[in-house]
């Protein structure tokens, strides 16, 4: 059970990886968050001069699947076709470092009393970080929709704001959860189908071939990202573990020579588990985030596209129909409803591609000058501790 | 204790007298070098106070002497020169400091450091009882012989508070100065010393210990007033050392000359207290010896002097006065006068512009310099190795690695001053098998050389020109030259033949033998080393606690360095997985720049992926580093501190075997008793003299275990200082090397900011 706080320590990455317009007829965020052995409850506080809720200010509890709920309820409504669903939060996993927590506890006894706190200490630290990650994902998933000018008018977000009993969601079971797949293959062959399609719209075509290289691309850098860091994060640890291990070597000896070993273990040891974090969190952060939100903008893409197809569909068939001079009435409403529908998502589409690709940009830039920052002040605080001990040897 | 003492040990008088004689030496010289220090300590204002109270005890009783505590040990005129540093010790401290006490402390805990410094006097020192026993005993021989294992001796007393031994030598020491200096009433002078300093520390069975660090706290302060100027004329006597025992013999008359020496020595600070006047040194040794030494032993002296500068192989000693007589002397100049002056001079005047309290920081800074110039004395054994050049020579399984061996001196025991060889890594085993075999029993740290690694150079043999045989090489030779540095920078190690001969000789003879000694080979012999200690270890109720200590320090030494050892090398392979995951990271972000529309930020992109290219080769470099930086000497140190668990082996053998002896003597003794009573005269005879043989065996087994106990323990300091500086060495490197990728770290990121900056 651990209660999250601002500590400073970890700064929380607060609607980082989106730049949201804020507005203050509506302001949602994760005020507090609880680990409870498998789930984490997290305590969603709103801020609303909107009519439609009772009251001003409210707080209400909820759990990851409350999050999946809401974002499948977007997804699977006909009326949002044409908006880009702020991608869900990925699963809190806590698996990872409740392992690495478990083996500690067996190699108690192998261990020296100092070397076993330390260790839990460097758990705890990363437990903590994982799971403020996770409140942040979580956080930002509303921040969007709460941002979005259509979606926060949505009743189901709503009720996840304001109702404040269990919402009674329950996992997918097994049925559900291959239905999905199937639904998922289905749609993935569907896409390849449709991305066969030519588009009459340059600008949707040019947007198509973008995003499904985008997409690969940030994937590809994503994955990469993540190796990079976890090896960074072992080097670090390897370095932490060094200097645990010479400063027990220089408790041992008596020489001038391990005050000095002390001076710069003492100041060297936590930086490269800071620059490695720091990435994490401004590199690897970003880069899953814009995997997630490409692929929504993807599934917005495909939406269109099958739209489209449909409508082109439609129009056989009405010529068809006309041709055979049969249901024409009804071939024509259903071509009247594919035009209208393919219409209206296009309408919508565009704009959304063009706010996806500023707010990129500007998470791009915010994250990676950050980054930049980051890596020369940790540079220099390295430098500056490294220069100290030097000197006085 | 002094006087009773002597003659209980009569038996060993043979084999004590030259330890004694060369104990004495370094016995007188701290005071020496304490008395030099004085006028720093005391600038002008004092010394004329004190100085008067020991022309006092020059010439009226003891009982004057002074107020001191350590002044009243004063207790005839000949003690004079002894006393007076005593009294300049509760100058230094007593008058410098208002602290005595805890800087005697700080002091105490420095004599470590100063033990390399210490020997090398004591080893300059070695030199005089060859001529004294020649000229006053029969025992030339033997101090010949046992010269360097004295010089161990010494040392090692000097570091130890071994109660016994120093009044036995002080007074065992008188005896060739009552023959020659019938003059003084020497025998109290040369016990004064010891008596001295037990009083002044109140301690009796500390003696010898404290003595040194009496000199300890006296060549702090000349080193931190002369740093530069003191450490040269350190040198040279180390220099003349390694000649010494070759040239010295035929040269005549080393007792005047050291009579001389040590009045000069003592009188020296005498006379400058009389005198501020800035003397010549030789003048002064000329004006001091008057009062107890016959003109021609000053004139001697004084030739000495003279000579030593030229070569040192003549008088070694002599070379050792002028070393701390000159520094002396340039105080003397740079003190009262201090525009006249150079480095010392300056740093003379700074010291003495510091309030004359030392604190305690400005002890530990000298103890700094203390291990600087340490570090440079062991420069100044002035002999450079370096292996280069593998080679492979021969074809498939046969095939071997040789290496080309520099050595670059100036010691005249080469015959050139540059010469080169080659050598293949057997020979490197061959030459650690000789040596261990024979300095190992002594006591001796041998050090050892890298494993035979039979994957690795399997690997070499088959000719894969990849970069991890290239490494393996590397890394090898790079192991074979510290080896070899670690063995030419031991001083009684670069004195063996077998060294020479390997550093010198053309063509060696092939190793033998040294194919059994493979890596798990090794391996297995280090762990049946152990395994024979912790097994000994429960036999010996250990009598030392200092070896008792220690050992458990070095086991666990051992423990740290493997673990240690694990981690750096896991951080190496954790650095290349970084360095590669980098480098494909950089391509990716690379891709994902040209997949970006937005020209700002694939602009900013592609400049993160070239930055990050970078910091490839920077992870790469750092996983380099960490391997020849850190794994490689800690791999040096667990194969070293084998070879310290062997040195406390061979200890412990040492003294299993005067055990037995012991045992056997008792034995015997009961034989006798039981023949006595039986009364059978015919075997009694017979065993009488089996018991006197025994008897024999015993001293003789003790006096062994003693000479490898204090082998041992000086050895294992020297390791631990040699350790110390070595991991400083490295640390320093490891540090700058971080300095240098952070800046180019920053750097890079710096030329990134404005990019990332310009993205819109």
């Amino acid at each position: 059970r651990a209660s999250i706080q601002e500590d400073g320590l970890l700064t929380l990455p607060r609607a980082v990886n989106v730049d949201l317009q804020t507005d203050a007829t509506l302001q949602v965020d994760i005020s507090d968050a609880l680990s409870e052995r498998d789930k984490v409850k997290f305590t969603v506080h709103t801020k609303s001069t909107l009519p439609n809720f009772k009251q001003n200010e409210f707080s209400v509890v909820r759990q990851h699947e409350e999050f999946i709920w809401l974002h499948d309820s977007f997804v699977e409504n006909e009326e949002y076709a044409g908006y880009i669903i702020p991608p869900a939060p990925p699963r809190p996993d806590f698996d990872a470092s409740r392992e690495k927590l478990q083996k500690l506890g067996e190699g108690e006894g192998s261990m020296t009393k100092e070397e076993f706190t330390k260790m839990k200490q460097e758990l705890e630290a990363e437990y903590l970080a994982i799971f403020k990650k996770t409140v942040a994902m979580h956080e930002v998933f509303l921040c969007r929709v709460a941002a979005h000018p259509v979606l926060r008018k949505d009743l189901n977000f709503h009720v996840f704001l304001e109702y404040n009993q269990d919402l009674s969601v329950r996992g997918k079971n097994k049925k559900e959860k291959l239905e999905d797949f199937f639904k998922n293959v289905v749609k993935s062959a569907d896409g390849v189908l449709v991305a066969g399609v030519k588009d009459v719209d340059d600008f949707f075509e040019h947007e198509k071939t973008f995003l499904l290289e985008y997409h690969n691309r940030v994937k590809d850098a994503s994955a990469k990202s993540d190796r990079m860091i976890r090896s960074h994060k072992n080097a670090a640890d390897d370095i932490n573990r060094i200097a645990s291990s010479l400063y027990t070597l220089g408790t041992q000896d008596s020489t001038d020579l391990c005050k000095l070993v002390k001076v710069s273990v003492a100041a060297l040891q936590k930086i490269e588990s800071r620059v490695a974090a720091d990435e994490d969190l401004k590199l690897a952060d970003l880069l899953k985030y814009y995997l997630r939100e490409s692929q929504a903008a993807k599934d917005l893409l495909y939406r269109r596209s099958r739209a489209l197809v449909d409508y082109e569909n439609a129009n056989k068939a009405l010529d068809k129909a006309r041709a055979k001079n049969r249901d024409v009435l009804q071939a024509e409403t259903s071509q009247q409803l594919c035009c209208h529908k393919f219409e209206k998502i296009s309408e919508s589409a565009k704009q959304e591609l063009i706010d996806f690709k500023t707010r990129r940009v500007a998470a791009f830039r915010k994250n990676l000058v950050e980054l930049a920052e980051l890596e020369l002040k940790h540079a220099k605080v390295t430098m500056t501790s490294s220069v100290y001990p030097s000197l006085c040897l | 204790m002094d006087t009773t003492l002597p003659p209980a040990s009569q038996p060993s008088d043979v084999l004590m007298e030259p330890p004694s004689d060369l104990m004495n030496d370094p016995l007188i010289e701290p005071f020496s070098s304490l008395t030099e220090n004085k006028p720093t300590s005391k600038i002008v204002s004092e010394p004329s106070d004190d100085f008067v109270d020991l022309t006092n005890n020059l010439a009226d009783s003891p009982e004057d002497a002074a107020e001191s505590v350590l002044a009243d040990v004063a207790i005839d005129t000949t003690e004079i020169p002894l006393d007076e540093p005593s009294d300049d010790f509760v100058d230094i401290f007593g008058g410098e400091t208002e602290a005595p006490r805890e800087e005697v402390v700080i002091a105490n805990v420095t004599v470590k450091a100063a033990a390399a410094a210490d020997k090398s006097e004591v080893t300059s020192d070695v030199t005089d009882p060859p001529g004294d026993l020649k000229t006053g005993s029969d025992f030339e021989q033997e101090a010949n012989e046992t010269a360097t294992d004295s010089i161990i001796d010494l040392s090692d007393d000097l570091l130890s508070s071994n109660a016994q031994k120093p009044p036995l030598a002080s007074d065992q020491f008188v005896d060739p100065l009552v023959d020659f200096l019938s003059d003084a009433p020497p025998a109290a002078d040369a016990k004064i010393p010891s008596r001295a300093t037990v009083d002044l520390f109140e301690d009796e069975g500390n003696d010898l210990f404290t003595e040194p660090r009496q000199t300890k706290s006296a060549k702090q302060q000349q080193k931190s007033l002369f740093g530069e100027a003191d450490e040269d004329l350190f040198g040279e006597p180390l220099g003349a050392t390694t000649k010494k025992p070759v040239i010295k013999e035929p040269k005549g008359k080393p007792v005047p000359t050291k009579a001389a020496r040590d009045v000069s020595n003592m009188g020296g600070p005498l006379q400058d207290g009389y005198t501020a006047e800035p003397a010549d040194i030789f003048s002064e040794e000329a004006v001091t010896t008057v009062p107890s030494i016959k003109k021609t032993s000053a004139v001697n002296s004084k030739t000495n002097g003279v000579h030593s500068e030229e070569d040192t192989d003549i008088f070694a000693e002599a070379t050792v006065e002028l070393s701390l007589d000159s520094p002396q002397e340039e105080r003397k100049k740079g003190v009262p006068a201090v525009p006249s002056a150079s480095a010392p001079s300056v740093s003379a005047a700074t010291s003495l512009a510091k309030p004359q309290s030392a604190s305690l920081e400005e002890l530990d800074d000298d103890e700094e310099e203390e291990e600087e110039e340490e570090e440079e004395q062991e420069d100044k054994f002035d002999i450079s190795i370096s292996v280069k050049d593998p080679e492979k020579i021969g074809d498939g399984m046969n095939a071997y690695m040789a290496y080309k061996v520099t050595t670059q001196t100036p010691l005249p025991m080469f015959r050139n001053k540059t010469f080169t060889v080659r050598r293949r890594f057997s020979d490197f085993l061959g030459l650690y098998e000789k040596l261990s075999e024979k300095h190992g029993p002594n006591g001796f740290i041998v050090p050892p050389p890298p494993e035979k690694s039979i994957l690795g150079m399997t690997k070499v043999k088959v000719g894969k020109e990849d970069s991890s045989s290239a490494d393996f090489v590397e890394r090898r030779r790079a192991a074979l030259e510290r080896y070899l540095q670690r063995i030419v920078h031991h001083p009684s190690l670069l004195q063996d033949p077998d060294v020479r001969e390997f550093l010198e000789r053309e063509e060696l003879p092939r190793a033998v033998g040294t194919q059994a000694l493979s890596g798990a080979g090794f391996l297995k012999m280090i762990n049946k080393a152990t395994d024979a200690v912790s097994k000994m270890t429960i036999k010996m109720n250990e009598s030392d606690v200092w070896f008792e200590e220690k050992l458990q320090e070095v086991e666990s030494a051992d423990q740290q360095f493997r673990k240690l050892h694990v981690l750096v090398e896991s951080l190496v392979v954790h650095r290349k997985e970084l360095s590669l995951n980098t480098a494909s990271f950089a391509k990716s972000t690379a891709m994902l720049g040209s997949a970006e529309d937005n020209t700002a930020l694939s602009r900013a992109l592609s400049q993160l992926a070239e930055v990050e290219d970078k910091m490839e080769q920077l992870h790469q470099d750092q996983a380099t580093n960490d391997t020849f930086n850190f794994a490689e000497l800690i791999a040096d140190y667990i194969r070293l501190l084998g070879s310290v668990r062997g040195s406390f082996d061979h200890r412990m053998k040492a003294w299993q075997r005067w055990q037995d002896a012991q045992a056997a003597l008792q034995k015997k003794r009961e034989t006798e008793a039981k023949l006595l009573w039986a009364n059978k005269p015919d075997k009694l005879q017979l065993v009488k003299e089996e018991i006197a043989e025994w008897e024999v065996k015993v001293t003789q087994y003790e006096r062994d275990f003693d000479r490898v106990t204090a082998t041992v323990r000086k050895e294992v300091v020297r390791f631990d200082k040699e350790k110390a500086r070595n991991f400083k060495r490295e640390i320093i490197n490891y540090l700058e090397c971080l300095l240098q990728s952070q800046q180019q770290l920053i750097k890079y990121w710096e030329a990134f900011l404005p990019e990332a900056k310009a993205i819109a």
